[in-house]
């Protein structure tokens, strides 16, 4: 592995004065020794990564389905729904996208629910490169991030020089946020090296093109198909500097489960614990209604901690969720069940 | 895109369960002969110990009633019982169990508000437990010549069995379902601080018209327990509870040839080594000993893990215990709920108040608690040595002790260095260390990578001090069979 | 033969060699730690032999050597506790003759019934050699549990059984009752028969001579009434078998095997020529239950729960 590109990265963007979170992740060299010595060469990488603890699948699936009975009603529910929305990023990835698409899901991410305009905005909206374009004006001013997938995603299956270019043009383009695709032949074949080269190249791309451009590593667990490998690809990408490590491309089933992004927030978890930086986590692909975004909530809360319930270090990756959080919004404040034509179709 | 953190601070709003779901009545009465009666004891008001206010009255029995229980369930055994052919005896189970799934809610509720146990345990734990053990149970009744002991198994007689306040439905299931499958009839009382949910369940038993007197319940104290494993009509005792009530059981029924089995305390070590799936022990560890408030007789109380990981899992544990919810049993998001009585809370004290003064340090969980009825919050005892109290008493509350070990032959030693030998817990991901441990380790039950779990199929039951005889499986029913070599003479 | 030799010799005749019995612990022959002896006598009162009259604390040696054998024992493979049984039952075949003979002096019975009961006690070893690799697959189970794992239930042993030897029957029924307790791999400290411990000390040489570990079995000889409270009461001993007590002794006994809980066989009035069921078997074996999470080959698929 090229250690020389990570220290080639040139200094980052400096923060606002009142941040408290770094805007991207730390440069190797400032990790604690341990973890410095974890991606001093490709053989430390190895032994680190497995050398973590394994998970226990029956455990993990156990502990995720007890905390999915906890019982969020009422004010805590609204304030879910309200932090949930606040989350999204709302995605469309698809090969029939338009301008005319994008720009109404930009609209849709502003006004989740135009009848109720204190309806809290979307985190962001989440493209492919050449919709970038289209999504910058329409949600200039909003805050609103935009989000691009990039590195040939979904698959990955190309060369860096390729994936490179195609982050550059998500930014060029004006994404403040790129979603990577892991290689997870690489990572399957145990060529830890070469996976950890290229998010930290993206890495140094987003620095070096973006003023604070945070970069989410898609581990595409479903493919990964261990826990196990979950962990340590999550270990991974953190080390390799990204900011998010987020679930899936929603192109593969399974696409994020709790189970799995239970293991990806004890890492972030963990990651704090060992190194005081706060990393994000994004389950991205089938969570489609309000309770299953709770039961994720909750996951954030009880696993990672209470400090993750923020639209900047939890996102859903999401596209039909919006409606139904936005309908059960409307259950908890007009006091009945709201239905599919009272809420927009974007 | 760096943005200040919002600060959301996300309080789960209570979720009570009704309690009116639990359709509690006034006044609660023993079953005897087939009849809710009045017993010839004093009433007892029993309480809901998250609240301290009284739940309902329960009459309890006096001697006499234990004796009338006793022919009651022996004519029914001498008449109806012992003479109903297997199969059709099962489909009494069967109903049984179909009927406690039927009022599964009501019973939740039941046994919440009187036991104090978390609303989420009774409900996804004791009740769908309870019927289970009737459920697998019913399929053996016409099944016992395959059951291994011989061609033609008998039932012992009467069962006389007495049961502990932790379980209380869960407990009466265990013991009930074997002894009616096997074609014994009962005579069963339960704890004097829990009696609602057996009551319950006699409700179920009389619906599913099981003959009069084939179950018996009685309410009561210790002396009542006392006259009847005592009783000269009972052929069969069955006790759970402490291992100092079990010694006195055991000597009283010297000589009396009667068939004992004994389900007692235990101190289980809860074992981690380096290469363990570290969260999931984690999990383990919180659910081995606040599973239920740490009122289980196999709790994971000793907490063994490997010094090169000692600090990395405590550290975890703190962590995670921390996010435990204490309070309202009835709130569907409680983890922890009030222990079941102020005697018990009272022991709980001393016995803390012992590790404080041998020297332990004390870890509490900064989760707050309620200032009515008996709580105790989530503690951890660590620099614990097996000298101490707190590593060698039962202390069946939310106690953990913690102690290290350095090498898998010293895990082995401290794990088994206890009169105590109910259960164990291993956590390693080498399978070989595992199906070792496992070997080595002088428990009734060992969970390897998992803790608390309980299955009718399963038997369950101690080595040593922790009693003799089983629970569940094949074994469990042969402790409800006259399993003596008959035919060969011995 | 120590029942027939022990008369003087007529003139002209050899002097016999008369024989020391003692006990028999860990492997070796010691004397009684009490320097107790008590004279033996045959079924018609004649003088047999003097034997080492076990006491208190060649009890608690005893209890020693056996829990130091534990270990190994229960820890070996069925198949060798199996063969090591087998040659026991070899090595009573070679020695027959004598036990016959003790048998026929010490119970009054007729040769030809003696010979039976020696015969029966040597085919009761064969028929528990071949129980040993059988019992956790008729006793245990592999437990269908309704969840994520496998759960397995196998019997093991359950440490130092102490045992009172039958009175009367002094050889079948001793044998009949140490076999089963180690063929599972349990240690026994037996008293034999107060009145005709004999057989049993001659079989303690056979135990000595038939790669059965030091330890395994250990044989006192004296008066059950006096021995077995202590071991009734002792903290390092799991189970008793109170065969060979009267009703007040078993009562006494389990009084004080309350203690720690041990667990306790009794039995029925014992009929040892009657071929055995597993009754003896189980009475000192455990249940253990293992657990252990089947895990996934694949992450649980298709969304969230």
């Amino acid at each position: 592995m090229n250690r020389a590109v990570s220290e080639a990265a040139p200094g980052r963007a400096e923060l606002p004065g009142d941040a408290e979170l770094p805007s991207s992740a730390a440069l190797p060299d400032q990790l604690p020794s341990h973890l410095a010595d974890a991606v001093s060469d490709e053989s430390h990488l190895r032994r680190f990564l497995h050398g973590l603890p394994g998970v226990d699948p029956v455990g993990v699936e156990g502990r995720a389905a007890a905390l999915a009975t906890r019982s969020i009603k009422k004010a805590s529910k609204l304030a879910a729904i309200d932090l949930a929305i606040s989350m999204v990023d709302l995605t469309t990835l698809e090969g029939a996208d338009t301008p005319g698409k994008v720009r109404s899901l930009a609209a849709k991410a502003r006004r989740p629910d135009p009848d109720v305009p204190e309806t809290p905005m979307v985190a962001a909206v989440c493209v492919y490169p050449d919709m970038v374009g289209t999504a910058v004006p329409a949600l200039a001013g909003t805050g609103i991030g935009i989000a691009s997938v990039a590195t040939a995603f979904p698959s990955g299956r190309s060369s860096l020089a390729v994936k490179l270019a195609d982050t550059r043009y998500a930014i060029e383009a004006g994404a403040t946020e790129v979603d990577m695709v892991i290689d997870r032949g690489a990572f399957l074949a145990g060529n830890y090296g070469l996976v950890f080269d290229q998010i930290a190249a993206v890495r140094a791309e987003c620095d070096r093109l973006g003023s604070g451009t945070r970069l989410k590593v898609i581990l595409e667990t479903g493919e990964l198909a261990t826990y196990d490998n979950v962990r340590r690809a999550s270990w991974l990408a953190l080390l390799a500097g990204g900011d998010f490590i987020k679930t899936s491309t929603g192109k593969i089933s399974p696409a994020a489960t709790l189970p799995v992004t239970h293991v990806m927030l004890q890492a972030v978890h963990d990651w704090h614990v060992q190194t005081g930086e706060l990393r994000a986590v994004k389950p991205a692909g089938g969570i489609r209604n309000t309770k299953d975004a709770i039961r994720y909530l909750v996951a954030v809360h009880e696993v990672a901690g209470p400090q993750w319930l923020d639209p900047f270090l939890f996102r859903f990756g999401a596209s039909s969720l919006l409606n139904d959080l936005v309908m059960q919004r409307r259950a908890q404040t007009q006091g009945h069940y709201s239905g599919p034509d009272y809420v927009t179709v974007d | 895109m760096a943005k200040k953190t919002s600060g959301f601070e996300w309080e789960y709003a209570p979720a009570p369960e009704s309690a009116a779901i639990g359709k509690l009545k006034e006044r609660y009465l023993p079953f005897i002969g087939g009849k809710f009666v009045e017993g010839n004891g004093e009433e007892i008001k029993t309480i809901n110990p998250a609240t301290e206010q009284p739940l309902a009255v329960v009459s309890t029995v006096s001697t006499d009633d234990v004796d009338t229980a006793v022919t009651a369930a022996r004519t029914a055994y001498d008449t109806v019982w012992s003479k109903m052919p297997g199969s059709e005896r099962g489909k009494y189970l069967f109903r049984i169990a179909r009927g406690i799934a039927e009022r599964a809610r009501e019973l939740a509720v039941v046994e919440t508000l009187d036991n104090g146990k978390p609303i989420k345990e009774s409900r996804d734990v004791d009740v769908p437990t309870a019927s289970a053990h009737f459920f697998y149970h019913a399929g053996w009744a016409d099944k016992l010549q395959h059951a291994g002991f011989g061609p033609d198994p008998k039932p012992l007689g009467v069962a006389g069995q007495v049961i502990p306040w932790n379980f209380p439905l869960l407990m009466a299931a265990w013991k009930i379902a074997p002894a009616l499958a096997a074609g014994n009839t009962v005579v069963i009382k339960s704890a004097e601080t829990t009696p609602l949910s057996i009551l319950v369940l006699a409700e179920i038993i009389a619906d599913a018209g099981v003959p009069p007197g084939v179950v018996n319940i009685l309410t009561g104290a210790g002396d009542i327990g006392k006259a009847l494993v005592n009783h000269p009509g009972i052929d069969k005792v069955a006790f759970t509870g402490s291992t100092d009530v079990g010694r006195q059981i055991q000597s009283s029924l010297a000589g009396t040839g009667r068939k004992v089995t004994l389900e007692l305390g235990g101190k289980a070590a809860n074992i981690v080594f380096d290469d363990a799936p570290i969260d999931q022990a984690v999990e383990g560890i919180v659910n081995g000993i606040f599973f239920n408030q740490g009122h289980v007789c196999c709790a994971g109380s000793r907490l063994l893990v490997q010094e090169s990981v000692a600090e990395e899992v405590l550290e975890k544990l703190r962590t995670r215990i921390g996010t435990l919810r204490i309070g309202d049993p009835m709130d569907k998001n409680t983890d922890v709920g009030a222990i079941n009585s102020g005697e018990q809370l009272s022991k709980i004290r001393e016995l803390t108040a012992v590790g404080d003064a041998e020297g332990a340090q004390r870890w509490t969980s900064p989760c707050p608690v309620p200032d009515r009825g008996f709580f105790f919050p989530p503690t951890i005892f660590s620099g614990v040595s097996q000298a101490m109290r707190i590593a060698r008493e039962e202390i069946f509350g939310p106690v953990l002790s913690v102690l290290t070990f350095r090498t898998p032959d010293e895990a082995v030693a401290k794990a088994n260095n206890t009169p105590y030998g109910l259960s164990a817990g291993v956590w390693t991901e080498k399978g070989s260390r595992i199906l070792g441990m496992a070997q080595s380790l002088r428990a009734g039950v060992v969970w390897a990578n998992t803790f608390n779990r309980f299955d009718p199929t399963a038997a369950f039951g101690g080595y040593k001090e922790s009693g003799f005889g089983r629970e569940g499986g094949r074994s469990g029913l042969g402790a409800y069979l006259d399993t003596d070599d008959v035919a060969e003479g011995f | 033969m120590a029942a027939k030799d022990s008369g003087r010799a007529a003139a002209g005749e050899r002097v016999a060699v008369a024989k020391t019995y003692k006990l028999f612990i860990g492997g070796a022959f010691p004397r009684s730690e009490s320097g107790r002896t008590y004279q033996v006598t045959d079924a018609k009162g004649g003088f047999a032999a003097n034997a080492a009259q076990g006491s208190r604390k060649d009890a608690r040696d005893a209890v020693v050597a056996a829990r130091k054998a534990f270990g190994t024992w229960a820890g070996s493979t069925a198949y060798n506790r199996g063969q090591v049984i087998y040659r026991i039952a070899e090595m009573l075949e070679g020695r027959r003759a004598q036990f016959v003979e003790l048998v026929t002096a010490g119970e009054g019975l007729t040769t030809s019934t003696a010979a039976a009961a020696v015969d029966a006690a040597i085919d009761r070893l064969v028929h528990y050699a071949g129980w040993t690799d059988k019992i956790a697959s008729v006793l245990g189970s592999a437990n269908p549990v309704a969840g994520p794992y496998f759960s397995f239930s196998t019997p093991e042993p359950t440490g130092v059984v102490a045992a009172a030897a039958p009175q009367d029957d002094s050889f079948l029924g001793l044998v009949s009752v140490i076999a089963p307790i180690i063929t599972s791999g349990n240690t026994a400290v037996v008293v034999s028969s107060a009145a005709r411990p004999l057989p049993a000390i001659a079989f303690a040489e056979v135990l000595a001579t038939a790669d059965l570990p030091a330890g395994v079995v250990n044989l006192l000889t004296g008066d059950a009434a006096e021995i077995m409270p202590h071991l009734a009461a002792h903290g390092d001993v799991n189970a008793l078998d109170l065969t060979g007590c009267d009703a007040e002794l078993r009562a006494a006994l389990e009084r004080a095997a309350a203690g720690t809980v041990k667990r306790v066989f009794a039995g029925r009035q014992p009929n040892f020529t009657a071929p055995p069921g597993t009754a003896r078997l189980r009475a000192f074996l455990e249940t253990k239950t293992v657990w252990h999470p089947t895990g996934a080959v694949a992450l649980s698929g298709g969304g969230s729960y």
